[in-house]
């Protein structure tokens, strides 16, 4: 990321002049105050915001020359994770992990393998056929963890995954996010858990009003409220 | 996009109409009411139009020819009416014919008297027809003029009850005026019905059209099973409106058959069903196609 900036058309000067590189394998907390610009840094890497200046590159896609119709290509190796789950509602946790798989038209056989598979590692293949409607907060955002990671992407990107969960659920979304990591997928993941933080000591990147004011390996959250 | 894909969009767009449940079924309800004001005005109009044919048709020239003529001029008078473009159908009626015809609509009573002294007043006469009933003046008085510079004039008159032709062929004028109206009134109440209720499903659908994309699917992916389902919709319900309305159609045919002093009959359904048919469901599939492809169209661009 060279010398981005993002200004919204309504005046906002989200961020300003951000530079940085995360490596493959990198795991890295975004942190800083409401407003900061957190999301927006987010929204830049999946490109669901372009930046008003400045370069992007993400796993070789050159973001800004990007053309529209192969904005699904860059997606499909880029697994995004909410604060609101953002599940299908009509359909069943296989059903919306394995739409992830339909996009790149996997064959069915493997398919149905995959999807079991990594149902089973978020710890809710018995709970397959229920919807999100009939799944607690933290076993949706499993399945949505799922879906994330069901295609292989090489990049991570979860915005506030713990916002609405309760401290022991979010003990075991990180747990799970750290041994993806491990197994070598990049995560970059914006927070407001202290603990998490904290406790995990990873790269953390600090942003204020716009601009990068921290980088550390190892970091610490660093504010406290 | 490659076979096992293109069933995956079938498989989804049925299974979507059922997850979509009331939706769908408000959909089709909309589906129905429009396309059955829309099939009942058309029928409506088809048959007063036909009837309005029929009336028209019963208006026919009486063309009476002079007592004296001869055979000659007969056949002459006949040829030329005859190659007359507007004239569809000429009929000949003799003076016995005529008196036949007489004791039918006056009564035996009336008729007896000429036939026992041998005598008929009527004159020999042709029933003329033409193809457009509009013309009926301009072809009587053209009749008539055949009369112009004969020494012996073969017709004696021309007749077709002036008057009362002209204000039905007003009438039946403003019967198809009044049909279209209706047909272009309902037409365009059933579209704003459909948009409305296209209106709707898009802004329920907004939100899992934002996240699909998120996940990487191509507009084309997303749009495919809406698509299906929005023609499944479609179809279903125009197929149901067909039936409904074939079948009312159907007892109206069979009640208004029995009642036999009706000045026009109504066109069979055997005629236009099939049409009827093609219509409704070509009507259904478009508008499902439809409007499925403008209400995600917004959306794609996430
Ligand atoms: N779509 C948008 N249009 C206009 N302004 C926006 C938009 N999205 C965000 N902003 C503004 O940009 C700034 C940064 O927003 P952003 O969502 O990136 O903050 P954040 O760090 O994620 O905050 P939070 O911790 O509350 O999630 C804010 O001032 C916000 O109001
Ligand atoms: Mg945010």
């Amino acid at each position: 990321m060279q010398d981005v900036w993002k200004t919204y058309p309504n005046g906002t000067h989200a961020l300003q002049g951000v530079s940085l590189q995360i490596d493959r394998s990198e795991f890295v907390y975004v942190v800083g105050p409401s407003g900061a610009g957190k999301s927006t840094f987010m929204k830049l890497i999946y490109r669901e915001e372009v930046p008003t200046k400045g370069q992007i590159s993400v796993n070789g896609f050159n973001l800004g020359k990007l053309k529209q119709r192969n904005i699904p290509l860059l997606r499909r190796n880029i697994g995004v994770i909410f604060q609101d789950y953002r599940l299908l509602p009509k359909l069943t946790a296989y059903e919306n992990v394995a739409f992830a798989m339909e996009v790149i038209e996997a064959p069915r056989k493997i398919m149905k393998k995959r999807v079991m598979e990594v149902l089973d590692l978020v710890g809710l293949k018995n709970k397959a056929n229920r919807e999100p409607a009939h799944l607690s907060g933290g076993e949706q955002q499993r399945v949505a963890i799922a879906r994330a990671i069901v295609n292989n992407p090489s990049v991570i990107v979860a915005d506030e995954p713990t916002g609405n969960l309760d401290p022991e659920t979010s003990w075991g979304i990180m747990q799970l996010l750290d041994e993806i990591n491990f197994r070598g997928t990049t995560i970059v993941m914006a927070t407001h858990n202290k603990e998490i933080v904290n406790t995990m000591r990873k790269r953390v990147l600090a942003i204020e009003n716009g601009h990068v004011v921290r980088d550390q390996l190892r970091g610490e959250y660093g504010y406290e409220f | 996009m490659n076979f096992n894909t293109l069933l995956r969009h079938f498989r989804e767009g049925t299974k979507n109409v059922f997850r979509n449940g009331w939706m769908s079924v408000a959909s089709m309800l909309s589906i129905v009411v429009s396309l059955s004001l829309l099939g009942v005005a058309l029928l409506l109009v088809l048959n007063l139009d036909r009837a309005a044919d029929e009336v028209d048709r019963q208006v026919e020239i009486s063309v009476y020819l002079n007592l004296d003529i001869q055979q000659a001029d007969r056949d002459r008078v006949e040829q030329e009416i005859r190659d007359m473009p507007e004239v569809q159908e000429l009929t000949f009626v003799s003076k016995e014919e005529g008196l036949e015809e007489m004791r039918e609509t006056l009564g035996d009573a009336m008729v007896k008297g000429y036939e026992e002294t041998g005598t008929n007043p009527l004159p020999d006469m042709y029933k003329v027809q033409v193809i457009e009933a509009t013309t009926v003046p301009f072809v009587a008085d053209k009749i008539l003029a055949l009369n112009d510079g004969r020494p012996e004039a073969p017709i004696y008159e021309v007749d077709y009850g002036k008057g009362t032709a002209e204000k039905l062929f007003q009438w039946t004028q403003t019967i198809r005026i009044v049909g279209l109206v209706l047909v272009i009134g309902l037409g365009v109440m059933a579209m704003f019905l459909i948009a409305n209720t296209i209106k709707v499903t898009i802004i329920a659908r907004r939100r899992e059209i934002a996240i699909m994309k998120l996940v990487g699917a191509t507009n084309r992916f997303i749009r495919w099973p809406f698509f299906i389902e929005g023609v499944l919709v479609g179809m279903t319900g125009s197929a149901l409106t067909l039936a409904i309305l074939l079948y009312a159609y159907s007892r109206v045919e069979l009640a208004a058959s029995s009642w036999k002093a009706a000045l026009f009959t109504m066109i069979p359904l055997h005629e236009i069903w099939l049409w009827f048919s093609i219509l409704i469901l070509g009507l259904g599939f478009l508008i499902g196609a439809w409007g499925s492809t403008i209400s995600i169209r917004k959306f794609l661009k996430v």
